[in-house]
């Protein structure tokens, strides 16, 4: 991983989807679904992304994508061809540059066309990128399934005859056919039991190192990320609360918010039960966020300042000098 | 908590077989386990392993279609030990237990809850059938349990709609539906899958209390195995329809037996250990329950079969706590007591 070269950067991205009521749908509020994002990805590493539900992971990583299009902000590209802007590139753009980003959607069982048998589904994105015949889009989607670990035969099946793990590697397949450059995963391995749940995870890590893919894995599940990802976001009612490298997140964790998710995991060992730090109530409606920080009104250490100011995202020395973490009560700073 | 005789529901040999189109699903083929007073049991497994279908058993609510063909149930009441799997399933004897002395909370509290009826409605409805409380009595016992499960405003929010609830809230409306007659049995069946990892840690929190302060007895339904080294003082690891291993919490994850329990533990990350931690899949998939191998369940995707596994293994004491179903015990006892 070089630190210095990233392939996608977003500034100040917001995503606010308008709520309409009334008979003349007038829009009474904003949802800030993303309120206010800076984020590098790297090239070759695994970025996580990770958040209670209603937190804008989600939204974020379809932002990258422009499935749903930012309100405001920018999301560059850095490929070979040099900077894209995605957020103004218009539907023809878009549809040469889908080329470089996938994604892998959460629920294998509704991301697969139920009507189209596996090769239906898998040889679309190649015939539109320019495979032209059949033989040939055969032949890839052979090697495509054999590269997740199935049958070539499969690709005459429909996706009713396979199980949850299964269709999870065709999304898998399919998302890699066109060979991107960046995956966005959501939630893949999720709705997977546990067992099938570290056969796909072996599966995209061998996958990333083959074809030197970086990926955007978005989950709420951090013992996954510990495992598999190389820097770690966690976000909290649409913004970033804090952001440093995978093992510095665990071993030095800045925010409060950050330190109560980490207590509230279940831990599968013994040996390290740790002190439960219970918040008090929900995640508050992003429709009506507090004042000051978002998460004050659950933070157990809130001091008035909380309440009144936002905090911005400050960077600290941590191990690698690269901890970034937005929260009023970290004291020392590094200056920018 | 009574002393000495604390066994709040005894399980024996139960066999629970599903019928679709003359087909057979034995989902559960010869469970036994007891759950104790003030104790958790949790029961981990995969989807399709019987975990629901134990608890469907217990609560007589299993689907038309299957029978409790074999084994018994038996609930050691105040009165002396009731046959669960004896009595008739909307009996008014099983009616009487069911939400009075155990009672169950579902994995899902945006479906389990109805609707149409206000939270307190459906609290009352409990107190109304299961208790002696006049009307007013049990409005104010339902905003009391309400106020229990940590619902602000309790007075207002009685009245309230689920929907008007977050996911966090309705999983408590849940409990206190459930805690409503103060039962002596609380079945959870996968409780906090649909929940954050905050909310569930308020879940827990109040389970705990529950089992501290009333010595509630409790079976948690799970496939998370964090959840387990959290919360069970007893468990039992099921895969298709069997109890693979079971025993204590300190025995069962830190000298696993059983090559399933062994290869379920080593298959998840654990957090605190690090990027380097080694996380080993466990190959192939679940067999169709409809067409099981005749031997070990399990032999297919065990790394330690013989010829011997052909045949199902018998079900083994390793200690008097601990129990497991492998050809192979011996040997792996010799290597976890390395």
């Amino acid at each position: 991983m070089q630190p210095n070269d990233p392939i996608l950067t977003l500034r100040d991205v917001q995503v606010h989807f308008p709520i309409k009521s009334g008979i003349l749908k007038r829009t009474s509020g904003h949802v800030r679904a993303v309120d206010g994002v800076d984020l590098d990805v790297y090239r070759g590493e695994v970025l996580g992304l990770v958040g209670e539900s209603g937190c804008g992971k989600t939204t974020l990583g379809k932002a990258i994508l422009q499935l749903v299009r930012a309100t405001n902000g920018t999301v560059t590209y850095q490929g070979d061809g040099g900077e894209t802007e995605l957020t103004t590139l218009d539907d023809a753009g878009l549809f040469a540059f889908r080329k470089r980003l996938q994604i892998v959607f959460q629920d294998p069982h509704s991301s697969l066309n139920p009507a189209f048998t596996i090769f239906g589904s898998l040889e679309d994105p190649l015939r539109h990128y320019g495979v032209k015949t059949r033989k040939e889009r055969r032949k890839i989607v052979g090697d495509l399934l054999e590269a997740v670990n199935m049958r070539r035969e499969s690709m005459d099946r429909y996706p009713h005859e396979f199980s949850g793990g299964q269709r999870q590697r065709i999304g898998i397949a399919r998302a890699l056919s066109i060979q991107p450059e960046l995956v966005v995963c959501d939630e893949a391995v999720s709705a997977l039991d546990v067992s099938i749940q570290a056969q796909v995870l072996q599966l995209l890590m061998d996958l990333k190192r083959e074809k030197n893919l970086t990926y955007v894995f978005i989950t709420h599940d951090l013992s996954v990320t510990e495992f598999l990802c190389d820097r770690i976001a966690v976000m909290y009612l649409g913004k970033i609360v804090e952001l440093c490298d995978a093992e510095e997140l665990y071993s030095n964790t800045l925010h409060p918010y950050t330190e109560a998710l980490l207590s509230a995991i279940p831990v599968a060992d013994l040996d390290r039960k740790s002190q439960r730090i219970v918040l008090e109530g929900d995640v508050p409606s992003p429709v009506n966020p507090p004042s000051g920080c978002p998460f004050h009104p659950r933070c157990r250490y809130a001091q008035p300042v909380c309440r009144t100011d936002v905090p911005q995202l400050r960077r600290y020395r941590g191990k690698s000098g690269q901890h970034l973490a937005a929260c009023h009560l970290i004291d020392h700073p590094l200056a920018d | 908590m009574e002393m000495g005789n604390d066994v709040a529901l005894s399980v024996r040999n139960l066999k629970t077989y599903i019928y679709t189109n003359n087909r057979c699903n034995r989902a559960l083929d010869g469970v036994s386990f007891e759950i104790r007073q003030g104790k958790t049991l949790c029961i981990v497994g995969e989807s399709g392993c019987g975990k629901s279908v134990t608890a469907a058993s217990i609560m007589q609510l299993l689907p038309t279609l299957s029978r409790i063909e074999d084994g018994e149930i038996t609930y050691h009441g105040p009165d002396g030990p009731v046959r669960i799997d004896a009595l008739e399933r909307d009996g008014a004897k099983m009616r009487a237990i069911r939400g009075k002395e155990i009672a169950m909370i579902f994995q899902d509290p945006m479906t389990a809850l109805n609707p149409v009826y206000s939270i307190g409605f459906q609290i009352k409805e409990m107190l109304r059938y299961h208790t002696s409380l006049g009307r007013k009595d049990r409005h104010s016992k339902a905003i009391d349990l309400l106020r229990s499960m940590g619902i602000p405003l309790p007075e207002r929010r009685v009245d309230e709609y689920p929907h008007l609830y977050s996911g966090g809230m309705r999983q408590r409306a849940m409990i206190a539906i459930a805690m409503s007659c103060n039962p002596r049995i609380l079945i959870a069946d996968e409780p906090t899958t649909a929940l954050d990892v905050t909310i569930q840690a308020q879940i827990f929190e109040l389970m705990d209390t529950l089992k501290r302060e009333n010595g509630t007895a409790i079976m948690l339904i799970t496939h998370d195995m964090g959840v387990v080294a959290e919360l069970a003082d007893d468990v039992a690891v099921m895969y298709m329809g069997n109890i693979v291993e079971a025993g204590p919490v300190g025995k069962v994850l830190r000298k696993p037996v059983h090559p399933y329990t062994r290869a379920l533990l080593d298959s998840i990350p654990v957090l605190g250990r690090g990027k380097d931690q080694e996380i080993k899949a466990i190959p192939g998939q679940t067999p169709d329950p409809y067409n099981r191998p005749t031997g070990c369940q399990f032999a297919d995707r065990c790394a330690y079969r013989v010829s011997a596994c052909d045949e199902m293994p018998p079900e083994t004491m390793v200690a008097d706590d601990h129990r497991v179903m492998c050809w192979r015990y011996q040997e792996f006892m010799a290597d976890a007591a390395e």
